[in-house]
């Protein structure tokens, strides 16, 4: 068995190997060189792990959309980043007049309920519209064209919202309750990091039940597996296509206020970045699968708080936080030469990829 | 009312159409910023066109669907397409007279409410764009009434002198070349758009002449025959090259510059082509081996750097051949990988190299955010290439070059095992392809135009910056890829010429470039989805695939 | 056709020489670049070159708001219209040369504004220079581009923004001598502009005898800035120096002083984050952050009086940057140097000599413009020179002058 294995081992496979093996000591050498000069304490870097779970949070309810997208139409719905920024842009509006109207802080809860639906309300109108004009005609089409059109779409929605907004900077109000943080010894709890990961846990529980337990899910799973058998038993492929979107766009809509609450500044671009992590998060715990895409983001999360002061400071690399995106796209690298359909990825996604 | 010719819902609904555009078009501020673009020098800008064209175009659509060619009908569509798409503007006038729109949409300027009203005042102005949208509406759907050879010929004019006007500054740039011809030509601009005379004299030339070749068109045409048309064929490739040699000379130094912007695109284009097109690999992160040409050249020749003092040929091996081993090196680990895992890799790649060349970590090599200056120009013996229209003809052979090895390779053997491994990996695989082999040629293959094409950008510039290396740059070849024809040669051509070559000629709308380049692509894919000039093999599959949905259709 | 064509068209080149024969003006040029003639009724050609699209466009967009609000204020020079065309530099060399080659050739143009940024500017700027136009940019900061000597300092450039040079050595100093800060950290995000300041801030403070300790960078897109304050944090400075732009300035405002070990730590941000947008974005953690910006109090009173109201009115924004001030000054100046070059016929005819144009934007010497009073240096550094230190207070702006 061994020697028909080792058979089977190219020159190109030992290659793969080594990069990944490379990949692999220069993390964990620069890791422990790292921790052992001590420079920060456990407490930082407690700190930094939350505020990398509240990131990955974020980027768990925008790469389910990618991956339930993904899942049943078999494209990467490259525009989602800007359904995430649209409903959000708009909800800071409605948020600064809530602020004038004297409303946000003294019904804190009703206001975020209102932001938060105003958000959630403009990203789900504006993901089902983009699928209705942009995608459905093109069903029947070679893969990479729709890929092409959803490029296009990010690009005209960027600048819609651009032209109709203005391309200044719109901040979006503090609000007082989510102000200040708890201290557990030395570690600090922002309110807006619990409220971001609470709310994301919470967000993504439901749509998993949705996806998981109701009729709608089902019916999104059966179309997922295999369109034509689905219609014929009696499901409205163009219906569950559309709550697809629907549900990716309002999980990425209540996403972007958990963002705002973070990062409280929005403006036209605020969505590429975002959704582009989010995506590689979607393929990094396995496109098309929904706890896949938690998974990805929490590690993408922690990769990118944590990542460059463990790995790479230690090794005496000056200003390693400019290379963020470089580490984290390099432990992609690594995680799918290990597992080349990420890391809950089915075997089954790569019959169908 | 209800006549059984007119689908009243359809035309309601296009009519509220009609109405969002033109109002999206007003608030992302596109009329009033071309509303400073006169076509017609203070009679009509470009923004009152871009008002009113929405209204022209839908009535003709709406008119061609009623079933009688009768004026009442006609008309009435028309003028309900008018009256609905222009009260939606008229809301925003009156709106914006009640409250500050502007609080929100930043563009609802009282200029803009200025240009929608026609330049009346509010209670006429609320109207007004009622009235515009009627007119033009009804005489989009009257268009349906005249003729064909008139209908023709009044669009194709209209289409034109809309042209001309909006490309004014180019052409009296390009024509101020042109001596003695240039006076002859002058007057018919104005500094702002068409001088009035000048737009008269166009319309009736350019009526003119289509009318009389719209005339000719309908005559039966005699048939060539199979000598002739190899003659023709020879002509039209002695033409070709002709005006490929030419057109620098004549148009000046601009050209020059788009051309070779659009050159170093299909440089890129073909090189992406084969990965993508042939081989079937989605790459995002194409930049990577553009960059990394550039910055070879860079760090070979640069003085500033100090490093070789390399000439510019004597860099370009080494460019070309790091670009081929970054290609195999990102081929190596993505080997197993499929599909979007692929594109999400090589995106990360792409941003990788981007970010190490920006990074204060290799500054003293790469130089960081003050990038390499002083990159050495092609030298063919005692010449210097320095304007853009000496380096046309390089990027003129480098693509020549780079056009025949794809061609070549396409039908080879290489080629068809790529085409193989596109259609179906585990079939191709069965077959006897060593997969790893032919996947590592296409991205090598591929990898070695990029760097070819960064290497020419560098010292076409003299300079490179880690901010000319974004993912913009993946995209934008991509796109042309696509939208030219996956996997046809000539669809990169004509790509690049579409994607990249128009935006350039309308720089000063730079603004809304990106917008008008979205919503470009998706019209285009929506309308062609196989592309400009697409591969002919591929053209069948689609139908097929059109032929088995329209079988399937009818069940969901 | 051909024929018919053929025939309409020489007729048309022999009446239009002939007219042209007939209307021969008496002036003139003697210059040694030429000069433009601006016949009655014509405009006088200005245009821009500035990023206006892409994710550095608020730049080029406010720079331009900036001309054509002065365009607006001066109506006409010498009893022509102003016509103001503009291509998009977007802020890169590319577009550089792009725009530059495109610009260079309309024989119409008089001065360009621009570029926005340096590398467009490295590339730009010789082929505009080459064409005889007179180059005045609004954001250009790299020092190298008013450098005598320099490969990159080309005749005909000047510019109404300030060297990094000054503004990093004036910041150093303030830290030093003001506040008494015996060891600092930076951070850039990356930009020609963050990255030179930095620089020279590390250089000048280090020449007082100061400490770095820790040089950091940031990607501009991102927005968790944690990680890098954790490991600022980590070398214990006493100030932070991070003269970046508005989005990542707020942030990086805010998240600091959620950082552990940052709390007393003084920060300071340089003119990219002068703006009410850090106000609103920041919120309270924006006490206490002080920017280095040129002199506002040497600013004339018409600043905030006259300008920004126009400004708002016209846009309905608040200023989008930094530079719509200095790109003002930049148009009035080249409007003052054509008025008193320019030599008028009877008839209106416009003659601007392009050599003297330029000569008489280099005189420019107390020129009382937005951004104080401007008298340009031969190598074309036209900016004031007066460097400020600002403190931000919660939902005020604009900050309160604390240095010199």
């Amino acid at each position: 068995m061994l020697k028909a294995w080792l058979q089977r081992i190219t020159l190109a496979d030992i290659v793969v190997w080594a990069i990944g093996l490379a990949i692999f000591i220069g993390v964990i050498w620069g890791s422990v060189v790292t921790l052992s000069i001590g420079k920060y304490s456990t407490a930082t870097w407690i700190n930094l792990s939350i505020a990398g779970l509240a990131l990955g949070g974020i980027y768990a309810l925008i790469a389910l959309g990618y991956t339930l997208v993904y899942g049943i139409l078999r494209m990467i719905n490259f525009a989602h980043g800007e359904v995430f920024m649209s409903g959000p842009f708009t909800a800071t509006f409605v948020a600064t007049g809530l602020v004038n109207l004297g409303i946000w802080n003294r019904y804190p809860v009703l206001s975020l309920l209102i932001v938060v639906i105003v958000a959630a309300t403009i990203s789900t109108l504006i993901a089902v519209m983009l699928e209705r004009i942009a995608y459905r005609p093109l069903r029947a089409a070679p893969r990479l064209v729709p890929l092409i059109t959803a490029i296009g779409a990010s690009f005209f929605l960027q600048y819609t919202f651009r032209g109709l907004y203005g391309s200044g900077l719109k901040s979006y109000p503090d609000m007082k309750i989510l102000q200040g943080f708890w201290t557990i010894g030395d570690v600090r709890v922002f309110k807006t990091q619990a409220a971001a990961i609470v709310g994301a846990l919470v967000m993504m529980l439901i749509l998993y039940g949705i996806v998981q337990w109701t009729k709608t899910g089902k019916a999104m799973r059966a179309v997922s597996e295999d369109k034509e058998t689905a219609a014929l038993m009696g499901i409205d492929v163009d219906r569950v296509i559309t709550t697809t979107f629907a549900v990716g766009g309002a999980s990425a809509g209540v996403a972007g206020i958990l963002f705002l609450l973070l990062f409280p500044v929005a403006h036209f671009f605020m969505g590429f970045i975002p959704g582009l992590k989010a995506f590689t998060a979607a393929v990094l715990g396995g496109i098309g699968n929904v706890p896949g895409a938690f998974l990805g983001a929490m590690v993408l999360g922690m990769i990118e708080s944590l990542g460059p002061n463990l790995f790479l400071d230690g090794l005496g690399i000056p200003a390693v936080n400019q290379l963020k995106d470089a580490i984290a796209f390099t432990i992609l690298v690594f995680i799918l030469i290990v597992r080349p359909t990420g890391i809950l990825g089915e075997q089954m996604a790569q019959a169908k990829a | 009312m209800l006549k059984p010719t007119t689908n009243w819902k359809q035309t309601v609904q296009l009519g509220l159409i009609t109405g969002a555009v033109t109002l999206l078009i007003s608030l992302v501020g596109m009329i009033e910023t071309f509303g400073k673009r006169d076509i017609i020098s203070g009679i009509i800008s470009m923004g009152h066109i871009l008002l009113l064209a929405p209204f022209l175009f839908s009535g003709f659509i709406a008119a061609r669907k009623v079933e009688t060619k009768k004026p009442t009908p006609l008309l009435a569509t028309g003028a309900v397409i008018g009256l609905l798409g222009g009260a939606v503007l008229a809301l925003l006038l009156a709106l914006g007279h009640v409250i500050n729109v502007r609080a929100l949409f930043i563009n609802a300027s009282p200029m803009l409410y200025r240009m929608i009203a026609f330049g009346l005042d509010t209670p006429l102005g609320i109207i007004s764009p009622i009235l515009g949208g009627m007119i033009m509406s009804s005489l989009g759907a009257a268009l349906l009434l005249l003729r064909e050879r008139i209908r023709k010929t009044i669009i194709n004019t209209l289409v034109w002198v809309i042209m001309i006007g909006l490309l004014r500054d180019l052409i009296t740039t390009v024509i101020s070349r042109w001596g003695p011809v240039a006076y002859a030509i002058k007057w018919i601009f104005a500094p702002r758009g068409l001088a009035p005379i000048g737009a008269i004299a166009l319309i009736v030339l350019i009526g003119g002449l289509t009318y009389w070749r719209e005339g000719r068109a309908a005559l039966p045409k005699p048939t060539a025959s199979p000598e002739r048309k190899k003659q023709t064929q020879a002509l039209t490739l002695v033409g070709t090259a002709l005006i490929l040699l030419l057109t620098p000379l004549i148009l000046g130094i601009f050209f020059s510059e788009i051309l070779d912007n659009v050159g170093l695109y299909i440089l890129m284009g073909l090189g992406l082509n084969i990965v993508v097109g042939f081989a079937g690999l989605l790459d995002l992160g194409y930049v990577a081996f553009f960059a990394i040409g550039a910055y070879t050249i860079g760090v070979l020749t640069s003085p500033e750097r100090g490093f070789f003092n390399l000439t510019f040929w004597e860099a370009l091996p080494f460019a070309v051949g790091m670009a081929v081993l970054a290609g195999v090196i990102l081929g190596l680990p993505v080997l197993k990988m499929r599909g979007d895992y692929l594109a999400i890799v090589t995106l990360g790649f792409g941003e990788i190299i981007r970010l190490l060349a920006l990074s204060d970590w290799l500054r003293p090599y790469l130089g960081g955010s003050t990038g390499i200056q002083l990159i050495a120009r092609p030298k063919i013996g005692p010449w210097e290439l320095t304007t853009q229209t000496h380096l046309y003809y390089l990027i003129l052979l480098g693509m020549g070059i780079a056009a025949f090895i794809t061609w070549r390779l396409k039908d080879s053997r290489l080629g068809r095992a790529w085409m193989a491994l596109r259609e179906d990996e585990d079939v191709a695989q069965a077959m006897g392809i060593n997969l790893v082999a032919t996947k590592l040629l296409a991205f090598a293959t591929g990898a070695f135009f990029g760097g070819l094409s960064g290497a020419i950008f560098a010292s076409k510039l003299t300079a490179t910056y880690p901010h000319s290396f974004n993912l913009l740059v993946s995209i934008n070849a991509l796109c042309l890829i696509i939208v030219g024809g996956m996997g046809s040669i000539p669809g990169v051509f004509v790509g690049a010429l579409a994607l990249m070559g128009s935006p350039d000629l309308l720089r000063e709308f730079a603004e809304f470039r990106y917008l008008v380049y979205g919503a470009l692509l998706v019209g285009m894919m929506l309308m062609r989805p196989e592309g400009l000039w697409p591969e002919a093999r591929r053209r069948l599959e689609l139908h097929e695939a059109e032929e088995l949905s329209s079988v399937v259709s009818p069940a969901d | 056709m051909n024929k018919r064509l053929f025939v309409l068209l020489s007729l048309l080149v022999i009446a239009s020489m002939v007219l042209a024969a007939c209307g021969k003006a008496p002036y003139e040029c003697t210059d040694a670049l030429g000069c433009v003639d601006v016949a009655p009724g014509e405009p006088i050609h200005i245009a821009y070159a500035l990023v206006i699209s892409g994710a550095d466009e608020t730049l080029g967009i406010d720079s331009r708001n900036g001309i054509e609000i002065a365009i607006d204020e001066k109506g006409q020079v010498l009893g022509h219209d102003i016509l103001l065309t503009g291509e998009d530099d977007g802020c890169s060399a590319e577009g550089g040369q792009a725009s530059g080659t495109k610009l260079a050739a309309d024989p119409s143009i008089v001065a360009v504004i621009g570029t926005s940024c340096s590398s467009a500017a490295r590339v730009a700027v010789p082929l505009l220079s080459q064409a005889g136009f007179v180059i005045i940019s609004p954001s250009n900061t790299a020092i190298d581009l008013t450098l005598a000597g320099n490969p990159n300092n080309h005749p005909g450039y000047l510019r109404t923004a300030h060297s990094d040079s000054i503004q990093g050595a004036a910041a150093a100093q303030f830290a030093w001598e003001t506040l008494q800060v015996k060891n600092a950290a930076t951070i850039h995000d990356g930009s020609l502009y963050a990255e030179q300041l930095a620089g020279q801030f590390v250089k000048s403070f280090q020449e007082y005898g100061g400490t770095i300790t820790a040089q950091e960078a940031v990607d501009p897109n991102q927005t968790d800035f944690k990680s890098v304050l954790t490991s600022i944090a980590a070398t214990g400075p006493e100030l932070i120096y991070y003269p970046i732009f508005i989005k990542a300035g707020s942030l990086i405002t805010r998240q600091a002083k959620e950082v552990a070990g940052l709390e007393e730590t003084h920060l300071m941000g340089a003119d990219g984050m002068f703006s009410p947008d850090v106000v609103e974005g920041a919120g309270e953690a924006v006490e206490g952050l002080m920017v280095s910006s040129p002199d506002f109090t040497v600013f004339g009173p018409d600043y905030a009086a006259k300008f920004v109201p126009a400004y708002e009115t016209k846009y309905g924004t608040t200023p989008l940057s930094i530079f719509h001030a200095h790109a003002y000054d930049a148009t009035m100046m080249v409007f003052a140097a054509i008025e008193s070059v320019a030599v008028q016929d009877a008839d209106g005819t416009l003659h601007i000599p392009r050599q003297a144009l330029r000569d008489a934007m280099f005189a420019t010497k107390d020129f009382k413009g937005l951004t104080g009073n401007l008298t340009c240096s031969a190598t074309g550094d036209c900016a004031d020179p007066h460097i400020a230190v600002y403190v931000y207070h919660v939902g005020e702006y604009p900050p309160e002058k604390i240095w010199p």
